[in-house]
């Protein structure tokens, strides 16, 4: 019999019971908690009577709609605020661990679970946030939900769930100077296409993907929606293991050992099959730069934009040609060329305290370019702002010209009052550069920290390898 | 959730792919703490020529005259016709929640994202996928045809077309069951709720860590 993969020694772990059909009831360990998708759910809770099955399984924070800028005077928006009060008040009357805005360890839900140790490997991981993938970065099983699956959760801490195919994506090889975990994942989106995981959970390996830090491999699986799988995950080993040690919700001392020898189990068995496999060359991959709408519209930064006529499929050239449009930009233009109005460091895709120190190596005793009218950094939470600005980082950021922020989401969806203004063009180290996601109108270029950072202070995008 | 059977609809085309939840309904709106009235933002940025925000009184707002869905011959439209992976992006619900309130029931494309394909099933929104050359023939008949309407009956799991033609399609049973009779989820579940506890206490002799509570740190 063949061995198992990650995924099915995690389903497996939790399926509390399975129809004929397939259809498993599976029991979640996680549910993390924001403003946005919550309120309908708990709503539901209380109109059918109905409490939470487990309260401490459960953990909340506001990220989505949170001002970036100081805070004591609470939030201007009132339609903003309402949904903030609304998470506060839900929390405290169905008695939920919550973060809230001025807490010290606020900040982006996909940052503060794996912070906190909230997340863990073996976990099943749930969210009302299709980036919840994320958390597969620790070996768990994680996913984004809907709000009526919010609900469920809530009421029975199970999910209605059937097992998706699996899908081994293979980094091998080394990754070259300058290329980041944002530019494999994207690299992989190019190549899968931005629906090629659909119906598939996907394992990351290789020697590649092992190379990358814990916040390398967040970057990663954080993206896997973004080729259209829920799920995204990467064996545990040492780098895992030493990442949870000592987090506030890690397990305790006398349950430590037991927990580590069973985290050790958390890979695919060398002799596992997978419902397919797709082999990359690390060599291969160059620092991206995304020119489209879609997350699979990359491009080395060395290419020019591509040209739709050569494009065969009809539904995808008109997609490019509606793309460019769109992005106010012209086939064959090389991407160096592609000159940012504002630059974007944040995002549950690249703001943690890695990130953060990428991007400062590069803009450290430069100015920002004339050209951008924004440069703002948004820590991931209040404890990666808090330990940036021990390192300095804070510093580097500030005297380059850079706006230094409070944790969020912020300008990756625009739902505070971060927001690009029609046509504006935007360099981000977020996770999706679709039409008006960042504002109406705004456009935006999907690169690493180190990138973005690049071209804020050359005023364009450049090749980092050819920087120092 | 309201039960689907059987539905007659006039059919609106949306001919191009990688429709995402952005466009279906954008962020700004997602700041609603309920979960109707969200109708008239569907789509909000095609279509209407001035930017949208909450509160505002839509029926006053300058409609893009070039958005398909905004022509006289599609107005009234419960079935949508779309393209390859529909419903990509976020988890948001307020994708399926616009769409309803719009007056879609039904939405056909060859393929769609994971998140939002589950998520028309628990609102009452049947989710069809056929194989992209049907759909590319669907797309042209729709166009050729003003009031073109289609048939669609989901407990025989087929769609019938204006001359008669008969179009299976496939769907999850334990789905279909639910959408049918109506049911919720948390209902159906709820009635395992020995199993859920057995498995808990099963778990907690194993990874006891897993039931550590966090406020005892």
């Amino acid at each position: 019999m063949a061995g198992k993969t990650l995924y099915d020694k995690l389903w497996d772990a939790h399926v509390v019971r399975q129809e004929d059909d397939g259809t498993c009831l599976l029991y979640i360990d996680r549910h993390l908690v924001h403003e946005v998708t919550s309120p309908q759910a708990f709503e539901g809770l209380r109109l059918a009577n109905r409490a939470p099955w487990r309260v401490d399984a459960n953990l909340a924070v506001p990220d989505h709609n949170v001002p970036t800028t100081d805070r004591s005077h609470g939030i201007a928006d009132p339609i903003s605020r309402i949904q903030v009060q609304t998470l506060d008040q839900n929390c405290t009357t169905f008695g939920i661990t919550e973060f809230n805005m001025n807490d010290p360890r606020q900040g982006i839900v996909h940052v503060i679970g794996p912070e906190q140790g909230a997340t863990l490997p073996g976990m099943t991981v749930v969210c009302g946030d299709s980036h919840t993938s994320t958390h597969g970065a620790f070996g768990a099983l994680a996913f984004g939900i809907g709000t009526s699956e919010v609900e469920h959760v809530l009421a029975t801490q199970c999910l209605i769930q059937k097992k998706a195919k699996s899908l081994l994506v293979s980094v091998d090889g080394e990754l070259g100077r300058g290329v980041t975990a944002k530019d494999v994942v994207l690299a992989i989106i190019h190549h899968i296409g931005t629906a090629g995981g659909t119906g598939y959970a996907i394992e990351f390996g290789g020697s590649a993907i092992q190379s990358l830090s814990m916040e390398g491999r967040m970057t990663v699986c954080n993206m896997s929606i973004e080729a259209g799988a829920r799920a995204g995950f990467i064996g545990v080993d040492d780098k895992t293991i030493d990442y949870v040690k000592g987090r506030p919700y890690a397990p305790r001392e006398e349950y430590w050992e037991q927990a580590v020898s069973t985290w050790r189990e958390l890979h695919s068995d060398a002799d596992a099959n997978f419902d397919r496999v797709v082999h990359i060359k690390a060599e291969d991959i160059s620092p991206f730069v995304t020119w489209g709408t879609s997350p699979e519209m990359g491009v080395p930064v060395t290419a020019a934009i591509p040209d739709p006529g050569s494009e065969p499929d009809p539904v995808k050239r008109d997609g490019m040609v509606r793309a460019l449009t769109y992005m106010g930009l012209k086939a064959g233009t090389p991407i160096t060329e592609i000159k940012p109005d504002k630059v974007f460091i944040g995002s549950c895709t690249n703001s943690r305290i890695e990130d953060l120190r990428a991007a400062a190596a590069i803009i450290e005793g430069k100015k920002v370019a004339e050209n951008i009218k924004l440069a703002m950094v948004v820590p991931g939470s209040g404890l990666v702002k808090h330990q940036a600005e021990q390192e300095g980082l804070d510093k580097i950021f500030i005297d380059a010209g850079f706006e230094w922020r409070e944790p969020g989401c912020s300008m990756c969806l625009a739902m505070n009052a971060d927001r690009l203004e029609p046509g504006e063009r935007c360099a981000s180290t977020s996770n999706r550069n679709f039409e008006g996601r960042q504002g109406q109108g705004g456009r935006t270029h999907l690169v690493s920290p180190a990138m973005a950072a690049a071209a804020a202070v050359n005023g364009h995008f450049v090749d980092i390898r050819e920087t120092k | 959730m309201d039960s689907f059977k059987k539905m007659q609809g006039l059919v609106a085309p949306l001919d191009r792919s990688n429709v995402d939840t952005d466009q279906i309904i954008p962020k700004q709106f997602l700041k609603s703490i309920k979960r109707t009235g969200f109708g008239p933002n569907l789509f909000d940025e095609w279509r209407y020529l001035d930017h949208g925000e909450p509160g505002m009184d839509n029926s006053g707002r300058p409609l893009n005259p070039d958005f398909i869905l905004n022509e006289e011959r599609y107005r009234g439209a419960s079935i949508l016709l779309a393209r390859d992976n529909f419903g990509c992006g976020s988890s948001r619900e307020h994708a399926p929640w616009a769409l309803l309130d719009y007056g879609f029931r039904v939405i056909i494309a060859p393929s769609f994202a994971d998140i939002f394909f589950n998520n028309c099933f628990k609102n009452g929104i049947l989710p069809i996928i056929l194989d992209a050359a049907t759909v590319d023939k669907l797309f042209a008949d729709v166009a050729e045809n003003p009031g073109y309407t289609l048939d669609v009956d989901l407990e025989k799991q087929t769609i019938v077309t204006p001359d008669g033609e008969a179009i299976a399609f496939e769907v999850d049973q334990f789905r279909k069951h639910c959408l049918v009779n109506g049911l919720d989820d948390i209902g159906l579940t709820l009635e395992h709720v020995e199993e859920i506890r057995a498995y808990e206490s099963r778990r907690q002799n194993e990874a006891p860590w897993l039931f550590q509570s966090a406020e005892n740190q």
